[in-house]
């Protein structure tokens, strides 16, 4: 049994400890220590029944912590609370587990790492890992999360906006370490989707799988950034790319369009190209004006004015940029291209060189120094 | 023993050679410049010399309490008049003369023609852990 199946099971397993009457930090934690047991000992001598065996090594993790908090309680707990004996019952708890751990009352960071945890099955180290913060750190951060959500009922969880929020948030923090985020990300998506029929959930695993299919071109050698137009087409991953678009379709079909449905049309409009210059920009406008009436974001905005420059000409570019307000962040990088392309290469030098000042990633800084530096040299000639 | 390799922005010595900013060179020189830096990095991986290299933006600002009660006072940001700091890289070394030598060598980064940026890097030594008892 690999890890990857073994954590696939944490979820059901913290729903019946959750059921059978642990409150959901103590069961999150069992849990927790029991996946790290089974880590250590499955490959020596895999159970038979994994779901099983985790349920009855956490169930016993449970009681022990109980007993050792108030040993009277706990001795009064073991003896009612003892499990039934037979099979663990198929259906879980997991939909439900997915929204307390995205409660709204808890700050992002929190619902991710514990999202991570108690979802994911992640171990701390994992996540700490992944987040290149100390384990204590992370530790810390995990048990606060729980202290919180701690009043919150197992039945009235948080909203399912906040839980694809979560889980876009995971998939955009790439990786770290040895946890690919990213994967993990797609991973716990999925399992959403095979536990609720709302088509945005769908529509974000389609968004996901779109983006994870050109992951390998996006970056060259030492990290360094490839925008989309010079990326090498052939190493998409166009197994991806076939999943994501059916299953978008499928979403789309059931007419209740939202943001990630909208925002995976266009990535896979970009998927469809063959080459940079046969994307369909007409219709990305489309789905941007459809994005923007969905969100009024700011950011749409201003990523609409890129493809209404691509499909229209630089200065209707240049026209759409006039109602996004410029402290936006790439507002300079994205002015420096539609300027570069409307032939005013000394403004566009200059925005480039003012968005790298600006840019929060180094890839993304060094990219924009090229950028500039590739301009000024055109000026030169 | 582990040292700090500070980049700065500007401020410390008066500068040895006089470059333009990066967005003024040629692309091939920046991008020589940063394939330097990537394979320093790597190079004091492979020697087991490399803890961390973290890079800072540009902005910022000094802060201090502003008294019991009252919000925290900022004063800044100094981009224009101010030392500041670009990020460092923490090494792990056997000597003094060694975290020398890598700064050194880090400082040598290619910059415009090709040429050495020689820029002036602070090099701060890490206090050790308390002494066993």
């Amino acid at each position: 049994m690999n890890e990857a199946l073994l954590r696939q099971l944490v979820p059901a397993v913290i729903g019946v400890l959750v059921r059978r009457g642990a409150d959901f930090a103590s069961a999150e934690d069992a849990v927790q220590e029991a996946l790290i047991r089974a880590l250590d000992s499955w490959p020596q001598d895999p159970p038979r029944d994994p779901k099983g065996w985790l349920v009855a090594a956490a169930w016993r993790k449970f009681l022990d912590a109980t007993r050792a908090e108030t040993s009277r309680r706990g001795r009064e707990l073991a003896v009612e609370l003892e499990p039934p004996a037979g099979p663990v019952p198929a259906d879980d708890d997991t939909l439900r587990l997915y929204f307390l751990c995205a409660h709204p009352t808890l700050p992002q960071g929190s619902a991710v790492a514990l999202t991570l945890r108690a979802v994911g099955g992640l171990t701390t180290r994992q996540i700490a890992a992944a987040y290149l913060v100390p384990e204590a750190t992370m530790a810390q951060r995990i048990s606060r999360a729980k202290r919180r959500i701690a009043g919150a009922s197992f039945d009235q969880p948080g909203d399912l906006a906040t839980v694809l929020r979560v889980l876009y948030l995971v998939f955009n923090e790439g990786y770290g370490g040895h946890v690919d985020l990213a994967a993990e990300a797609i991973r716990l998506t999925r399992q959403l989707v095979a536990l609720t029929a709302e088509p945005e959930v769908s529509g974000l695993l389609a968004l996901m799988l779109l983006h994870h299919a050109r992951r390998a071109s996006r970056t060259g050698p030492g990290g360094r950034l490839v925008p989309l137009a010079e990326q090498d087409r052939t190493r998409w991953d166009t197994g991806l790319i076939t999943e994501g678009v059916a299953i978008l379709q499928a979403a789309l079909a059931r007419d209740r369009l939202g943001e990630y449905q909208a925002q995976a049309a266009i990535a896979a409009l970009h998927a469809d190209a063959q080459t940079a210059a046969e994307t369909d920009w007409a219709q990305i406008v489309e789905w941007y004006d459809e994005l923007l009436l969905l969100t009024g974001s700011p950011v749409v905005r201003l990523n609409r004015a890129v493809a209404v420059g691509e499909a229209q000409g630089p200065r209707a570019g240049l026209a759409a940029l006039a109602d996004v307000s410029p402290d936006l962040p790439r507002y300079a990088a994205v002015t420096a291209y539609l300027c570069e392309r409307s032939g005013d290469l000394e403004r566009a030098a200059d925005l480039y060189a003012e968005a790298a000042r600006a840019a929060t990633s180094v890839p993304e800084r060094d990219h924009l120094t090229r950028e500039a530096a590739r301009v000024r040299q055109l000026l030169r000639r | 023993m582990k040292y700090l390799l500070l980049k700065h922005y500007r401020g410390g010595p008066t500068p040895a050679v006089d470059y333009p900013p990066m967005d003024r060179w040629t692309p091939e020189e920046v991008d020589a410049h940063l394939q330097f830096m990537r394979d320093f990095a790597a190079r004091l991986e492979e020697t087991g010399e490399f803890v961390e290299t973290q890079a800072l933006l540009t902005e910022g600002a000094f802060v201090r309490s502003g008294g019991p009660g009252q919000p925290p006072v900022t004063d800044g940001p100094f981009a224009e008049t101010k030392d500041l700091i670009a990020g460092w890289y923490v090494i792990d070394v056997e000597s003094w003369d060694r975290a020398v030598e890598l700064a050194g060598e880090l400082s040598a980064a290619p910059g415009p023609g090709g040429k050495p940026i020689c820029e002036w890097l602070e090099v701060r030594p890490f206090f050790a852990a308390a002494p066993a008892e």
